[in-house]
């Protein structure tokens, strides 16, 4: 049947299993939202298109499904540029589709014509500009295999006006894609296993380091099984929160410039790092000439550039860490490491001893205590979504996610605007789950417009504002390292609640402790999107804080009399 | 050191953007690349010398690998090889240079391949070596323009695999 290229689209979109696309429609993708009509497709009509990619990108993450955004030529393709760059950075599964000008128009500077497959080069794991209507099934074929398997990340296929209009006979393409330059390696080099498991049996203060890796792969319970087994402590990278239940006796929590300082001192003395499926970030290593200079390294990733790439290591396995787990899984030997884990111990409580959980807050109201109390109210069950700065790192510390795929944040771009559009994204995703957005009041106005959009498509999450009147993670390090010059980060914000009542959205304000559960509760059994803006202390510091390119184990610590605490069981 | 790798790539508009734009964006240091076509008209090659006292050529193969239209990466620096670049020189020649000029590119086995009232061009095959010293032979008479085409390379024999590495780069003039 001949079909005109939108139908094939939709078509070859519908075969994807598709079911929800955001987007923003425009001149040069008209004929695809024209057929779109014709197709059984959810579209979700964002405020703007940067919105659109980050919820597709939350919609990927919170379902393991590829998300698919959509937008026209020009300004409609750059505006998605952010959010496509988020994806990359965070290794996110999206198709992105943009319309463009007709093919006997490129080149030739037509109106909204942009060069969107060279500005995006280096932002997609790949991408198309397709000038042949008979090539599209093929090509949305392979963008989905692409942007899915093997390591993650971002797609792009541009469809110049007229290839959407051209018609031509309608053959999927059925059968694997095969691809001659492209063959995610799936053959783990036996000598590699052996190395690796040598050295975890004989090593007496290991210490797991899991990433996004053990999500993407699905390797929680392998990751649990060789933790049990081998009685191994786990830490976390951002990314990786849930990989691992925060509950677990051997889970330490994040690691890096704001994980907490027993888990850094624990890496800088441990004598074998197991890296899996995360990547040594410089947020993760701080200074990497002073990093873990004690430990052996083995580094399990399923892109080969990342080995030895931050850090050098000595057994480097490419690899999907599930599948290598389970090779090494029955090699690991039960060592008794009680000498090591008692050690880590010791440190936790030092640790505990400056946690600001000990504190009743002195009558004000602190954003870690908000977190916590959302955690306690949500029982761990949320799903949340956080933006980026002090909240995002509150919440990586304070909210203790039990199950995987429960924390989406944008950690590898640190993309300020990506809570509130991705959390729409998640929850049309997961409609089962309770879905919270926290972001802080300067990332929230960056994407505060996709509050229509959460109304007109009527997605019940709940929102809430850490709002410190500063741009807060940029304050703390003028606080610390340009001396309290406050430049261009105090904010005079609108009054959220009146925002939120100009899109029929509820809303509360808390300003003390003791508000914050109930309002929370309050908020949960409202019908809708909800909105609360918890007024939080002005000035407060994310602790504890290793300065960028400092050495792990150079923390700021909150100091322990700073608060005066007392040992107060939260 | 210099790596040398060959890279076979699809034959698609942009391939060699991808390729730049990724050593631009790792901060790659390439001496040279060349790319050109291959006995299979859907694949192109690409010969790209890696300077490995600023690029480590192993991180190279692994990002070149990540490009879906790349096929397939090979560092033959250790493989015995055919390593070959060409120069075209165009030389500042009158009546009384021009004999010791034309003798000299025999000597290296070049070829005149233009005469001019005042001017000779030289084509000169060879490893980078040669034409480096033949550069410098030439130098004294004036050179008024030069064109490099950037190394290629092909392994010898006639399997691409079971040669035994030769000691240094492995090429044989």
């Amino acid at each position: 049947m001949e079909l005109t290229g939108a139908e094939i689209l939709w078509e070859c979109l519908l075969r994807e299993g598709v079911e929800v696309v955001f987007g923003y429609p425009g001149g040069a993708i008209l004929p695809t939202y024209d057929a779109m009509n014709f197709y059984p497709v959810r579209h979700v009509l964002v405020r703007h298109e940067q919105g659109a990619v980050h919820a597709a990108d939350g919609y990927a993450r919170a379902s393991g499904r590829v998300g698919v955004a959509m937008a026209t030529s020009g300004p409609g393709a750059t505006n998605m540029v952010t959010g496509i760059a988020t994806a990359m950075m965070d290794s996110s599964p999206i198709v992105c589709i943009t319309g463009q000008v007709p093919t006997a128009a490129i080149g030739s500077d037509a109106f909204q014509e942009t060069d969107v497959t060279g500005i995006t080069l280096p932002i997609t794991k790949h991408n198309y500009l397709v000038t042949d209507v008979r090539e599209l099934a093929q090509v949305v074929k392979e963008a989905f295999y692409i942007a899915r398997s093997g390591r993650p990340g971002p797609v792009l296929i541009d469809l110049p006006k007229d290839v959407q209009i051209a018609r031509t006979e309608f053959v999927y393409p059925e059968g694997p894609v095969e691809l001659p330059g492209y063959r995610p390696r799936t053959v783990i080099p036996p000598e590699d296993l052996e190395r690796a498991v040598e050295l975890i049996n004989s090593a007496r203060r290991p210490i797991i380091l899991a990433g996004h890796g053990v999500l993407m792969s699905g390797a929680m319970r392998e990751l649990r099984e060789f933790a049990e087994r081998g009685r191994i402590p786990v830490a976390q990278t951002l990314l990786g929160l849930g990989n691992f239940p925060a509950s677990h006796p051997l889970c330490l929590g994040m690691m890096g410039m704001h994980g907490e300082a027993f888990v850094n001192q624990a890496i800088q003395e441990a004598d074998l790092l197991l890296a899996f499926g995360m990547r040594f970030d410089d947020r993760v290593t701080g200074n990497v000439k002073t990093y873990a200079p004690k430990a052996r390294k083995i580094h399990v990733d399923i892109d080969p550039s990342e080995l030895n790439k931050n850090v050098k290591v000595d057994v480097g396995i490419v690899g999907d860490l599930k599948a290598v787990l389970q090779e090494l899984l029955p090699h690991v030997e039960p060592i008794d490491r009680s000498a090591w884990l008692e050690q880590i111990d010791e440190w936790r409580d030092d640790t505990r001893r400056r946690d600001i959980l000990n504190w009743d807050g002195g009558g004000k109201l602190w954003g870690a205590h908000v977190i916590h109390d959302i955690w306690r109210a949500t029982e761990g069950n949320a799903i949340v979504v956080t933006d980026v700065g002090q909240h995002q790192m509150w919440e990586a510390q304070y909210y203790r996610h039990e199950q995987p795929f429960t924390l989406i944040t944008s950690g590898g771009l640190g993309t300020m605007g990506f809570a509130l559009p991705a959390g729409i994204g998640a929850k049309l995703a997961r409609p089962d789950a309770e879905v919270w957005v926290i972001a802080g009041d300067g990332g929230f106005q960056m994407t505060q417009a996709e509050l229509a959009t959460a109304v007109q498509e009527r997605v019940p999450i709940r929102i809430a504002i850490i709002n410190n009147a500063y741009l807060g993670m940029v304050r703390q390090w003028q606080e610390f390292f340009y001396e309290k010059r406050y430049a261009a980060t105090p904010l005079v914000n609108p009054d959220f609640c009146k925002l939120a009542a100009a899109y029929d959205i509820p809303a509360f304000r808390v300003t003390r402790r003791e508000e914050v559960i109930p309002i929370v509760e309050k908020a949960r059994q409202v019908d809708g999107p909800v909105l609360i803006d918890f007024v939080v202390e002005k000035e407060d510091i994310v602790y504890p804080m290793v300065p960028a390119g400092a050495d792990l184990h150079a923390m700021i610590r909150r100091p322990v009399s700073e608060h005066g605490q007392k040992e107060v069981t939260p | 050191m210099k790596h040398i790798l060959v890279a076979r790539v699809e034959n698609k508009p942009g391939v060699l953007n991808r390729v730049a734009s990724l050593f631009r964006r790792r901060g790659f240091n390439i001496d040279s690349l060349t790319v050109g076509e291959t006995e299979v008209p859907e694949i192109s090659r690409m010969t790209i010398v890696v300077d490995t006292s600023r690029t480590d050529a192993t991180r190279v193969v692994h990002n070149l690998y990540k490009l879906v239209n790349v096929i397939e990466v090979e560092d033959i620096t250790e493989r015995p090889s055919v390593v070959r670049d060409l120069v075209l020189l165009k030389v500042k020649a009158d009546a009384r240079t021009r004999p010791e000029i034309i003798q000299l590119t025999e000597v290296f086995r070049g070829k005149v391949v233009d005469v001019a009232p005042d001017s000779l061009i030289l084509e000169l095959t060879g490893e980078e070596e040669k034409i480096r010293s033949f550069i410098e032979v030439m130098r004294p008479f004036g050179i008024l323009e030069m064109v490099r085409t950037g190394i290629v390379a092909m392994t010898r024999g006639s399997s691409p695999n079971g040669h035994v590495p030769l000691r240094g780069n492995g090429a044989v003039v």
